[in-house]
């Protein structure tokens, strides 16, 4: 396949970074470490929106088992994921052998607001990651 | 008990074309209570992304006032099945989502929790000292000599113990209540710490294990005799009043723990196995 032309590269560099990011939002439903406040409240909030997303019952236990529901997620391109502690959220996917891009942004559960949270991961702009 | 059996279904909640809405208080509770009962749930509205898909067949609920449409894989790979939802409540739709799973099985949450070691490689130096102190096979080696967790399912649950005595801070729990362990970032005192790296196995020699397993008077004064006056002593002593001020070595581990005389072999052939593998790189 050809190379595009600089004037089409630059368009589709564009059109990439106007396409909003996948969001991921984990419940850490197999243990009680996340608070069930925040990750009531962020859900609600992604709810109150009209925004796609994707959730999980737990990263952890599908990484234990390698389950390729990941591969496909670290797949998508743009990410923005609602969990836990970032190391921890990366460190999953990638021994479940699925990297996440290097550009993931992950929220923290676990020492953020619902709020902050919320709005990361609703807004157009890139959002500061934990 | 854990499966390892993939998700038999992705669960959809359709709110594009051809479906009405619910009402976002309604929404939450039906995600909430799948997700609490397992299942992974995407929300598919009007006009957004279409969401990363895999090979899993599709089960998708939306408020199709009596209209549920039929629906096909255009590649024939997956079954999509479709479900109306209108006016039911949001126990009623878990009852639907169960039904259409089946007798298929899948994990559940309060059944297992998923306890087992996450390497961060960005810190891991490839020590093999995890792998010479783990007793329960969790740890193992690559194809290309990268230490690498292989044995989830042998890792002891609450037990950080590989963790505690990672040298680079490189092993987290994410399950754990605090931090480093649970994946926070490290600070420099947490970096600073236990630096040395020492044959974890040689060094402690299954001793610490039968010693935590039996705390009674005779097993301390029986580990006491023990003692030798090298080097070493002074870390097992150290590592052993670090294990057991910490008290993070849950009582039903201890009590799992195998006999003096197979820890020690254990220690020898997982020593002898970190020891190859550093040797080859």
């Amino acid at each position: 396949m050809g190379k595009l032309p600089a004037h089409c590269q630059s368009a589709f560099y564009h059109l990439l970074l106007s396409l909003p990011a996948t969001i991921l939002y984990c419940r850490c439903a197999y243990a009680q470490v996340v608070p069930t406040g925040v990750k009531n409240e962020v859900l609600q909030k992604l709810c109150d929106s009209n925004a796609s997303f994707e959730t999980v019952s737990d990263l952890c236990e599908m990484a234990a088992h390698r389950d390729p529901r990941l591969q496909a997620i670290a797949a998508c391109g743009k990410l923005r994921i609602a969990a836990c502690y970032p190391r921890a959220v990366k460190g999953l996917f990638q021994q479940a052998g699925f990297p996440l891009p290097a550009d993931t942004e992950i929220l923290n559960m676990r020492t953020q607001t619902a709020q902050e949270i919320a709005d990361a991961l609703l807004s157009a702009a890139p959002a500061t990651v934990a | 008990m854990i499966t390892h059996t993939h998700r038999p279904l992705r669960v959809v909640l359709y709110e594009g074309n051809g479906s009405i809405q619910l009402p976002a208080e309604s929404r939450a509770k039906v995600m909430m209570a799948l997700l609490d009962k397992g299942y992974t749930v995407t929300r598919s509205s009007l006009g957004a992304p279409a969401m990363p898909h895999d090979e899993r067949n599709l089960l998708v609920l939306g408020a199709f006032e009596g209209k549920a449409p039929a629906l096909e894989d255009a590649t024939g790979k997956i079954t999509i099945d479709t479900c109306d939802i209108t006016g039911l409540e949001p126990d009623a739709i878990v009852a639907l989502v169960d039904k259409s799973r089946g007798e298929k099985t899948m994990n559940e949450p309060g059944k297992w929790k998923p306890w087992f070691p996450v390497i961060d490689y960005s810190r891991c130096t490839n020590c093999m000292q995890c792998l010479s102190f783990c007793l329960f096979d969790v740890y193992g080696v690559s194809d290309d000599n990268k230490i690498q967790v292989q044995n989830n399912d042998n890792c002891k649950t609450n037990c950080p113990a590989c963790s505690r005595v990672c040298p680079e801070v490189a092993i987290m729990f994410p399950k754990y209540q605090a931090g480093p362990i649970n994946g926070d970032e490290i600070n420099e005192h947490e970096a600073g710490r236990e630096k040395i790296k020492v044959d974890i196995s040689s060094l402690l020699g299954g001793d610490i294990y039968s010693a935590l397993k039996d705390r009674s008077a005779a097993a301390k004064s029986r580990f006491s005799k023990e003692r030798s006056p090298d080097k070493a002593l002074d870390e097992r002593k150290k590592c052993l009043t670090k294990l057991v001020g910490d008290g993070f070595i849950p009582a039903d581990v201890l009590a799992s723990l195998p006999s003096t005389e197979e820890i020690l072999k254990k220690a020898e052939i997982a020593k002898a196995r970190a020891a190859a593998a550093l040797a080859a790189q």
